[in-house]
């Protein structure tokens, strides 16, 4: 069976450990850098971007997660997007840098601004509802990039090769088709490496 | 269609928070060393609880440029307190633009009857709770997140052991307890039924349940996640030690990191004197926060 980390630093863990299992996957919570050896794929949470970023500087997790994501799928939700992200807007440095992107932070603005709203995303389906808080969204991608869901015209979801990414949270919702599509992506890179 | 407020953007918020610490400042200063040290949150205040119980008088909703400087200091959420049941209080805070408001017993209660019914906002709310009826309570009113009251300002975390360790205990009885029992248990508790059963089905309380009131050291904070806290609220603790930056995140990496013991040895090294704590036993009841809300 797949296994698929959730990188468990801070955040919405839970929901993705059971939208991995209800995908068919097997999923484990990450904390420790040695954890990622025996994983298939990695799911970055939603939480709070700053946060993660000092615990994956603390704990010495960036080179690894960068050296994982050569071959591995990762998929990023809201704060997982903003540390995939190469370039943050307003700020000189990113993350992990993989996903060739320029993102804003609390791009719909505070908290009583978060919503609710329906989504079309390309390759899942229609009617998805997007959970947004305190969401980031994509201000611009490039040429390798597939967009695939907008919201009045603000890219909310996007793939490049084996990174997927989603402003929103899919983990907050009963839906898990997004999760599957992930889960599916891990499959097929396994299949290329066997 | 676009729909803000909505019980899961308000719950789903909190959830955001799991794992983290949200912890008190009185300033942009104080905020930016917060968020710097990996705080998931801040809440602004005008005086931090261990001075509300020194200064005795009437505690109130903070002066709203302190609130104002705090939202633009940092890109982390800003959480607020209101007084219980002061309506505008909470409506001015929703109308500047915070994240979250925290209908707080360690200011003075507006209201000595009604709690503010949470669900008719926006924004959403977290509400303090000694067992499963308050917390029910709180849940049907529209509290989108919970925490423990413990004992606030005192650097004492038994109140929020005793708390945190009586929630869990009425859930698991709850969730063993047959459908045809509850009904009884929710008259016993003060719990609305339907909260309960809820609670019964999921086998968990629908909204994120923090530890907060007198968390003084990083051992403390893991405790309290030892004990099935989903994050924890430092108050007092970190801007009254020694060194608050290096305090700050020690207790952020016991949080994460509960269970790994050498690792909060390491942290809890030279971190200079904590809190002196009050013993609660000393506090005549007048003086007990957690005794403010109904």
């Amino acid at each position: 069976m797949l296994k698929i980390g959730v990188l468990a630093l801070q955040g919405a863990v839970r929901e993705h450990i059971a939208a991995i299992e209800e995908s068919g996957a097997e999923a484990v919570a990450v904390k420790r850098v040695e954890e990622l050896i025996s994983l298939d794929g990695l799911v970055i949470p939603g939480g709070e971007s700053t946060a993660m970023r000092r615990l994956i500087d603390k704990y010495s997790f960036l080179e690894p997660l960068k050296e994982f994501a050569q071959n591995k799928p990762v998929f990023g939700t809201c704060a997982g997007l903003i540390l995939m992200a190469k370039r943050i807007q307003g700020q000189d440095t990113a993350h992990l840098e993989l996903i060739d992107m320029t993102v804003e932070r609390n791009a719909f603005g505070r908290q009583v601004d978060s919503f609710e709203a329906d989504l079309m995303i390309h390759g899942v389906g229609e009617d998805f509802t997007g959970v947004f808080i305190r969401a980031p969204f994509i201000v611009e991608v490039g040429p390798e990039v597939e967009i695939l869901s907008k919201h009045n015209d603000r890219i909310v979801a996007a793939k490049q090769g084996h990174f997927l990414c989603a402003a929103f949270h899919p983990e907050l919702t009963d839906d898990y088709r997004l999760h599957q599509f992930f889960v599916k992506m891990v499959q097929s890179a396994k299949e290329v490496v066997a | 269609m676009l729909k803000t407020g909505t019980e899961r953007v308000k719950r789903g918020m909190a959830e955001m928070q799991k794992g983290g610490v949200i912890m008190d400042v009185v300033n942009a200063e104080q905020a930016r060393i917060a968020e710097a040290a990996g705080a998931v949150a801040v809440m602004a205040l005008e005086r931090v609880p261990s001075d509300i119980r020194a200064a005795g008088g009437v505690a109130r909703m903070a002066d709203p440029t302190i609130t104002e400087e705090v939202l633009n200091a940092v890109s982390i959420p800003v959480m607020a307190k209101a007084r219980i049941g002061h309506i505008v209080e909470a409506r001015v805070l929703e109308a500047m633009g915070v994240d979250y408001i925290d209908e707080s017993e360690v200011l003075t209660p507006a209201d000595e009857v009604f709690h503010l019914l949470k669900s008719d906002y926006t924004v959403p709310f977290v509400c303090g709770a000694r067992d499963l009826g308050e917390a029910s309570r709180r849940i049907a009113e529209g509290a989108s997140m919970l925490r423990t009251k413990g004992e606030p300002g005192t650097g004492n975390i038994v109140e929020a052991v005793r708390h945190m360790r009586m929630i869990q205990g009425q859930i698991r009885k709850v969730v063993a307890m047959s459908e045809d029992e509850l009904m009884t248990e929710a008259k016993n508790l003060g719990a609305p039924f339907e909260i309960l059963l809820q609670i019964k089905k999921a086998g968990k309380l629908p909204v994120v349940n923090f530890a907060a009131g007198g968390i003084a050291t990083p051992a403390d904070a893991a405790l309290m996640m030892e004990l099935g806290a989903d994050g924890v609220f430092v108050g007092s603790g970190i801007f009254k030690s020694e060194n608050p930056e290096k305090f700050a995140r020690a207790i952020v990496e016991a949080t994460t990191h509960y269970q790994d013991y050498k690792l909060i040895a390491e942290l809890s090294k030279g971190l200079g004197t904590a809190m002196k704590g009050i013993d609660i036993s000393t506090l005549a009841h007048g003086e007990r926060m957690q005794e403010r809300g109904w």
